[in-house]
């Protein structure tokens, strides 16, 4: 089997599910309850959290754990909407972002909020110059992703950290969710006030996640409760989830490095094997772009049916998204980027993990240049 | 051209006659253990200035270190230059066109305390100006609010060049003072009080006071954690912990109930000065501040110091408890001591306690009982450890990590 789609989720690693059977069987007290158990319990859970802020350059007070990347884009984005709604209603996003913030985006707009969807050129980037033409006196947010998630655009995080730091009553928020530990960022630096991470995305479990407010960056919570995450964050804490995240967190950022380089190489071997193939034209661009997504389209074929004709030689690939994969639609950000409709539903998303290799990267052209060359016979 | 090194002014500690080489060996010290992360890092010290040398070490890490370091008046990162003019003019002229931006104004200012030097204060000044102004299109002096103050300092064995002097923590090195026993609740107070204590060069040994199964195991790691934090500025800290469960139940049978948070007070303060007498300490500091509650009275304070006549120092005492939590936040103490465990002194509270108790009474309720067996007993049954900072966290925890 060669998983290539580790932007839909990633395989938790050995070492992550092992801390999370342990805490979840030995340690399952309430942080919350005063007794020992409990008092175990609040000890793992703020250990994790030290070790998630110390990995993001920030501190632990910063660090709230959420359920995942939905979870921590709502909340920094409802949050800071309903905290700030007498000093402005409008706010800035892009229009390639994940739905979780597109919607929460158009939930607010339903609410009076108005929203400025910066257009992207045709590699999927925004320009720093749009986001500050965008910024009115009302501005009271601004969302940008790091990294696309359907192409690996990598946005321009830094400059727009840098238009802001003249603006510093305007919130930045970052979702980080694809790119964490594939892409340098500097939440301090880049003067970064949310950041959503996902555990699932880089070999933790589902249901983890991590919300990184700067202090003194104020949100109003989504969930009324038992105060907990100092009140960010009601719900009985999910202690062997923050544990699993802060492991593979740390196995993750220590591969960074040999990893990233190994992914570039891998991509660029699949970038020049796809471009020898008849019918299939790139749309990830070459430069501002993440080392594990290369995003194609295959010209005169559903990408649906070259998915499953992929999986019978056991690879596994995304049509776009995973998460709007199922609607059938074509990719919003291939349309955004200008592709024409036929090629935007006619797209295939590959995304890597450190753990792929050249090696199945050589299967995978082999199998593509066989399997569209079937399809085409089937298909004309 | 990057900082090669750092140059640190000492503070009040320049001051200080004969003693100064003891007040430099203990700041030395304070750096030295402050900047354990970067190995690579050389400090030479003398009569009046620091260097610490960077070899390549993160200097924004460095910095940021040394900002918590008391002891420290100031600081500058710098460079040195050999002592003819010319490499000085060469050097000067680098360092500004790194850090010139357009339409800013400079000044130079000259620092020569090797009066041998070739040219005198004002021909450096000038011919340093002279030259940045030749040879930087734009570039303007201001001698009142310059953008770049570039501090040149001639001493024998080489000029210094830096252009930013950043403020230090003040105050005087760790240990110059002696030792004292801090009395730590794990309120909100006290560690506040051992901070300010050890910006004064007081070396602390912390006490606290433990009474199972009233105050529980999380309370005690409260308080680890807070002399962790403490920690942080020395390296280690030593922190006994009284069983104390013993006394307050003797108290509470042989003390009348409005009396009987005077007299906890009073044992208190008598085991806390048996560990000092023991462990060589010279004072008692606590977090009272006047008024705060019933026992930090004027009049309490009367009735409980007087089973010793040990300095009992107080250093928040005239402060506002406004102004206690926001040290206590910057020293990042205060989501600790929120942690909402009981300790010694939360339990066992009388419904109305004694405002002005007076110390005959005391003294008359406490007479019909020896306490000094018990207190003796505490002292012989102190569990006494060494509390490191968390650099790599000491966890059971770890391999789930």
């Amino acid at each position: 089997m060669i998983y290539f789609d580790n932007s839909a989720t990633t395989k938790p690693y050995k070492e992550v599910l092992d801390s999370f059977m342990t805490v979840s069987s030995e340690y399952f007290g309430n942080p919350s309850s005063l007794h020992g158990l409990g008092g175990q319990a609040e000890k793992l859970l703020s250990q994790a959290r030290e070790q998630v802020a110390k990995l993001l350059e920030v501190k632990p007070s910063e660090i709230y754990f959420t359920s995942g990347g939905t979870e921590g884009n709502n909340l920094a984005i409802k949050g800071a909407a309903s905290v700030n709604r007498n000093r402005g209603r409008h706010l800035i996003t892009s229009s390639v972002e994940h739905p979780s913030v597109r919607a929460a985006m158009e939930q607010l707009e339903q609410e009076g909020f108005e929203i400025t969807y910066l257009p992207v050129d045709k590699t999927g980037r925004i320009s720093a110059a749009d986001v500050e033409k965008a910024i009115r006196k009302e501005t009271i947010l601004i969302s940008i992703m790091q990294v696309n998630n359907e192409v690996g655009t990598v946005q321009p995080i830094e400059e727009v950290g840098n238009i802001l730091k003249e603006y510093p009553a305007i919130l930045f928020h970052v979702d980080a969710i694809q790119g964490i530990g594939k892409v340098p960022l500097s939440l301090t630096e880049n003067r970064v006030d949310f950041c959503s991470i996902s555990g699932h995305k880089f070999h933790g479990l589902k249901g983890t996640g991590a919300l990184f407010i700067r202090e003194g960056a104020r949100l109003a919570p989504l969930f009324s409760g038992g105060s907990q995450e100092r009140k960010m964050r009601s719900g009985t804490e999910n202690v062997a989830g923050a544990v699993a995240l802060a492991k593979a967190l740390r196995i993750t950022m220590s591969k960074s490095n040999s990893g990233t380089a190994k992914m570039m190489k891998i991509q660029s071997m699949l970038r020049t094997g796809l471009n020898g193939i008849e019918g299939i034209k790139i749309n990830t661009p070459i430069e501002n772009a993440a080392p594990h997504i290369l995003n194609f389209s295959l010209k005169g074929m559903k990408s649906e049916v070259f998915i499953h004709a992929l999986e019978q030689r056991e690879i596994f690939v995304s049509t776009t998204s995973a998460c709007s994969s199922k609607k059938k639609t074509p990719s919003k950000t291939l349309l955004e980027m200008g592709v024409p409709e036929s090629s935007a539903e006619s797209a295939v998303r590959i995304s890597l993990s450190f753990d792929n290799t050249e090696a199945e990267a050589g299967t995978v052209i082999e199998a593509i240049e066989k399997t569209v060359n079937q399809l085409r016979k089937v298909m004309n | 051209m990057n900082y090669d090194r750092i140059l640190i002014r000492y503070g009040e500690i320049s001051t200080k006659g004969r003693n100064r080489n003891k007040f430099v060996e203990k700041l030395r010290k304070s750096v030295k253990i402050a900047l354990a992360p970067f190995p690579k890092i050389k400090v030479e010290a003398s009569r009046d200035r620091m260097y610490v040398l960077l070899n390549g070490e993160n200097g924004i890490e460095i910095i940021e270190k040394l900002q918590t370091i008391f002891g420290i008046q100031s600081f500058s990162p710098a460079i040195k230059v050999a002592r003819d003019v010319e490499s000085l003019k060469q050097a000067a002229l680098q360092l500004i066109q790194n850090l010139y931006k357009e339409g800013q104004t400079f000044k130079v200012t000259t620092k020569r305390s090797d009066k041998t030097y070739e040219l005198d204060t004002d021909g450096v000044n000038q011919t340093i100006g002279a030259h940045l102004l030749k040879n930087v299109s734009g570039i303007k002096v201001d001698v009142k609010n310059p953008n770049i103050n570039l501090r040149v300092e001639i001493r024998k064995e080489a000029i210094y060049l830096s252009c930013e002097t950043i403020q230090g923590a003040g105050g005087l090195p760790i240990g110059s003072s002696g030792k004292a026993m801090l009395m730590l609740s794990g309120g909100i107070d006290s560690p506040v009080a051992g901070y300010m204590a050890m910006k004064r060069g007081v070396e602390i040994e912390a006490v606290h006071f433990f009474s199972p199964p009233f105050t529980s195991e999380r309370s005690k790691e409260k308080v680890i954690d807070l002399t962790k934090k403490l920690a942080e500025i020395y390296g280690s800290i030593t922190l006994h912990i009284v069983p104390f469960t013993a006394i307050q139940q003797a108290i509470r049978e042989q003390i009348p109930e409005n009396y009987s948070m005077t007299t906890t007070r009073r044992m208190m303060l008598r085991i806390t000065d048996e560990i000092r007498k023991n462990r060589e300490g010279l004072a008692i500091i606590t977090g009272e501040s006047l008024g705060q509650v019933a026992s930090q009275t004027i009049e309490s304070m009367y009735a409980i110091n007087e089973v010793t006549n040990t300095p009992v120092l107080r250093p928040l005492i005239t402060m506002d408890k406004t102004d206690i939590i926001k040290v206590a936040q910057d020293i990042d103490t205060l989501e600790i001591s929120n942690r909402p465990f009981e300790d010694c002194c939360t339990i066992f509270v009388p419904a109305s306690p004694k405002t002005k108790p007076k110390r005959e009474k005391v003294n008359h309720y406490e007479s019909f009982f020896d306490f000094e067996p018990m207190i003796q007993e505490a002292v012989q049954e102190i569990e006494t450890l060494v509390i490191k900072p968390d650099i790599e966290k000491q966890s059971e925890f770890n391999a789930l990590f």
